[in-house]
């Protein structure tokens, strides 16, 4: 089927006030819905509000809510929408304007993983590292993370129950995974894990993964096994028993 | 609060633009103790280096065992055509290994040789297989680990979504720059002493392009309006394979990479064509050459449905494409409903590298202005008259880095505080401010849709004198325009893309303005610049670098004879390596 025209209503305000507003924008093959954003920015309205940068689903940045769903504006066809299309900015932070959300808290809880660390032996090894590609391809995935933050977005955590207080959210806990599993790291991120990270604030509802346009199996492979390391050293009742015999 | 107040912050290293050559600079410049702040256009991470595909050229010789930086400086300097700053890319060539290597202890991940070592994959004109890579997403694997690296330095301070619309000078010296906050508007003075320019191309002067939205080419503007030189203003690349079809995503990258594991490009008819432009190298010719290969088979009517080429891969294996080229396969199926393991995808080439910019000493990265210095993109030299695939990456690292510690060295030799210059910063903050006056005024959007219009008519691939000559016409027309633009609509400062595109704006004409008066000036082809009416190299251009400077009348241009390169370096441009064979697979 082919539309000449949509109607995208898109939310314009700040977060104080806002409301819909829609425009007709017309359809041109191929169309993407940040194009029809930035159509209406360019023909009707220069002050639209829209984060975007590499427009190729690369930088992850033109995250919003298309008819409630949480995706990459620049990677979703106007045409998978019908005749008619709804863009409101991720709930999940605060509205700075328009499309526009803070995303800092982010930044800021980035900030308090500890970065990757070698150990001193491999730090001090002359030689080049020699790694299987299996052990990266494993790590790969999680590096693939574009921060595009609509796993922190559809996360209930976060999304529901505001406790950004008690838990990173999935995006940080994919960073975690990606620097728990790469091969040359030893530093020991499950106290974090258990303490301010909160990977037990998680109830394995996949919302993250389904989000993911980097297809991420963000619940399966890097929560998950993430709770099981944490379980592992601090609920596993033969390692309490063993400290307690070692008295550490 | 008046509008024209601001906030003053102080800094010993500021620096402009955090993708990979600002963000290697500034780790580079906090290891020497001082005080660094970065200023981001976008949020961090999002800088054009994320959408890099393909890898970063050093010669690890982990697959090839023959490669060396002999063999490398000597592929640069032939690609670049020879106008390259041999210094550049001989410290390019010797330090792109190390810097490779230490990215991997800051926590970089690569694919690997079966010897667990750190593969390296074909790329165009490199004679060795070069290029370390993740698959095909080497750029953010870049920016991550640098990001990792950046956050957790101490020293550090980032601000993020910060444009910097003037430098303020202080006798002669860069001392700081004038920015705005885009979430509120809010006006910043920062005073710094040294600024680092890494703020990468202009490649929003073109309507198809791989360039992100960011790429509008500030830093080339902001230094040429304090006095700083540009070198090599012509020299604008063009990627040969962009995507075509659907016309919403035409100019979006279509990564080397997929040459580099074989693909191979044929006209309507089937016709594997390279082999009648460069029998030798084929598809991994340079890209000057592929791309007008290309341009040459559509004009001749031998081009696919929508103006291109096709580009096939589909004789690897699918696991072997989804394994190799992950964000390909997932690109053309997302965006053109093309399954690239079973289907051809079709190519043109877009605007994707600007080897123009600012001149630099090639030590240190020091502009023509004392106390100004760039790395990256921003920076001219390195690559000559056409940048080989792969020298990107390795170039932020190598001269982030050493921009970085020169850029703190200087601010440690002048601890004094800087001064404010207040008509300076009166000047930039009336000129910012004034758009938003102007209800009213023409749409910046429609001044930069016609910009982009003016270069891809008559500054395309292959241009000529009179075309040339309307394109300035057009673009100092435009300049004119520009000065009387307003944002249209709520003026409000706070997140307004008008207000915004308004200043970029600026930033492209300068860009685009040094782009057209180079380009006459430069009688001949070469590189990149192919001109109709002067089709062949003329050998006594091939020392000279166009520079582009401001005077009383305007932009000036004028040859500068570049230095000439050593005997013993000579040498080696001129020793034919051994090419690569498949054997020598590890």
């Amino acid at each position: 089927m082919t539309v000449s025209s949509i109607d995208v209503s898109i939310f314009r305000g700040d977060a104080t006030r806002g409301e819909l507003v829609t425009y007709a924008v017309p359809v041109r093959e191929g169309m993407v819905v940040l194009d029809a954003v930035l159509w209406i920015q360019a023909n009707f309205a220069p002050d639209l509000a829209v984060r975007w940068n590499c427009k190729a689903a690369k930088c992850g940045s033109c995250s919003a809510e298309i008819n409630g769903f949480p995706r990459l504006m620049c990677k979703s066809p106007v045409t998978d929408y019908g005749s008619r299309l709804t863009v409101r900015p991720m709930r999940a932070f605060p509205i700075i304007r328009d499309l526009v959300t803070d995303v800092s808290w982010n930044y800021e809880v980035d900030r308090r993983i500890p970065p990757f660390t070698p150990s001193v032996r491999d730090m001090e090894d002359p030689e080049p590292w020699r790694l299987q590609q299996q052990d990266v391809e494993r790590v790969a995935e999680f590096r693939k993370c574009i921060e595009c933050f609509l796993c922190q977005d559809v996360c209930h955590v976060l999304r529901d129950h505001h406790r950004q207080d008690a838990f990173f959210g999935p995006r940080l806990m994919v960073r975690i995974a990606g620097l728990e599993m790469h091969p040359k790291d030893a530093v020991d991120r499950r106290p974090l894990l258990k303490g301010e990270a909160g990977v037990g604030m998680c109830n394995v509802t996949k919302c993250c993964t389904e989000v993911c346009p980097e297809h991420i199996h963000i619940t399966d492979n890097a929560i998950i096994p993430l709770k099981e390391r944490m379980a592992d050293q601090y609920f596993d009742p033969f390692r309490w028993a063993a400290r307690r015999l070692r008295g550490r | 609060m008046s509008d024209a107040s601001y906030e003053t912050v102080d800094t010993d290293v500021l620096i402009v633009g955090a993708g990979g050559a600002g963000m290697r600079a500034a780790i580079a410049a906090a290891q020497q103790g001082l005080r660094v702040l970065v200023l981001c256009k976008s949020l961090l991470g999002k800088a054009h280096t994320v959408m890099a595909e393909g890898g970063m050229a050093a010669a690890l010789a982990n697959v090839a065992h023959l490669d060396s930086w002999e063999a490398h400086f000597a592929d640069t300097m032939k690609g670049g055509k020879l106008i390259n700053n041999w210094r550049m890319a001989y410290i390019h060539a010797r330090e792109a290994a190390e810097r490779v290597l230490e990215l991997e202890r800051w926590g970089a991940v690569f694919d690997r040789t079966a010897s667990g070592l750190i593969h390296q994959r074909p790329f165009g004109a490199h004679t060795y297989p070069r290029l370390a890579h993740i698959g095909d997403r080497t750029g953010l694997e870049l920016i991550r680990t640098l990001q990792d690296r950046l956050v957790h330095t101490e020293g550090v301070q980032v601000h993020m979504e910060t444009t910097v619309v003037r430098l303020l000078t202080w006798e002669g010296r860069a001392a700081g720059a004038l920015a705005y906050c885009r979430a509120d508007g809010g006006l910043v003075v920062y005073t710094a002493r040294s600024v680092l320019l890494a703020t990468g191309g202009a490649g929003r002067i073109y309507r198809v392009t791989s360039n992100s939205w960011e790429s509008t080419g500030d830093g080339t503007a902001l230094a040429y309006e304090v006095g700083a030189q540009l070198q090599d203003c012509e020299m604008v690349q063009f990627h040969p394979t962009g995507m075509v079809w659907p016309p919403g995503v035409r100019g979006i990258l279509v990564t080397e990479g997929v040459r580099g594991e074989g693909g191979i490009l044929r006209n309507r008819d089937g016709e594997r064509f390279m082999e009648r432009y460069d029998p030798e190298r084929l598809e991994l010719s340079s890209r000057d050459v592929v791309s007008r290969a290309i341009n040459a088979e559509v004009l001749e009517g031998r081009g696919t449905p929508h103006g291109g080429a096709y580009l096939d891969i589909t004789h690897r294996s699918p696991d072997y494409i989804r394994s190799k080229l992950p964000s390909m396969y997932e690109q053309f199926l997302k965006l053109a409903k093309v399954d690239i393991t079973r289907e051809p995808m079709e190519v043109a080439p877009t605007i994707h590298y600007f080897m123009a910019g600012v001149r630099v000493d090639a030590e240190t990265g020091a502009a023509s202005v004392p106390g100004l210095f760039a790395a990256g993109e921003v920076a001219g030299g390195l690559h000559g008259a056409n940048r080989l695939g792969g020298n990107s990456l390795s170039d932020l690292l190598v001269f982030g880095k050493r921009a970085g510690e020169a850029a703190a060295a200087l601010a440690a030799d002048h601890p004094e505080p800087v001064s404010v210059d207040r008509a300076q910063v009166a000047e930039g903050i009336e000129r910012l401010l004034e758009p938003l006056r102007r209800p009213h005024g023409e749409s910046p959007y429609r001044l930069q849709a016609e910009l982009q219009d003016v270069c891809t008519h008559y500054a395309p691939i292959i241009r000529e004198e009179q075309g040339l000559r309307a394109g300035l016409e057009q673009v100092l027309d435009l300049e004119e325009r520009a000065r009387r633009c307003g944002v249209g609509g709520p003026s409000g400062r706070a997140f307004n893309p008008g207000w915004h595109t308004a200043h970029d704006l600026r930033s492209l004409l300068v860009n685009a303005e040094a782009l057209f008066r180079c380009a006459l000036e430069r009688r001949e082809t070469r590189g990149a610049h192919a001109r109709s009416d002067y089709p062949r190299p003329d050998p006594s251009l091939a020392q000279v670098n166009l520079v582009v400077e401001r005077s009383e009348g305007g932009m000036s241009v004028r040859a500068v004879e570049n230095e000439a390169v050593p005997y013993e370096l000579t040498e080696i441009i001129t020793q034919s390596f051994q090419r690569y064979t498949p054997e020598e697979l590890v």
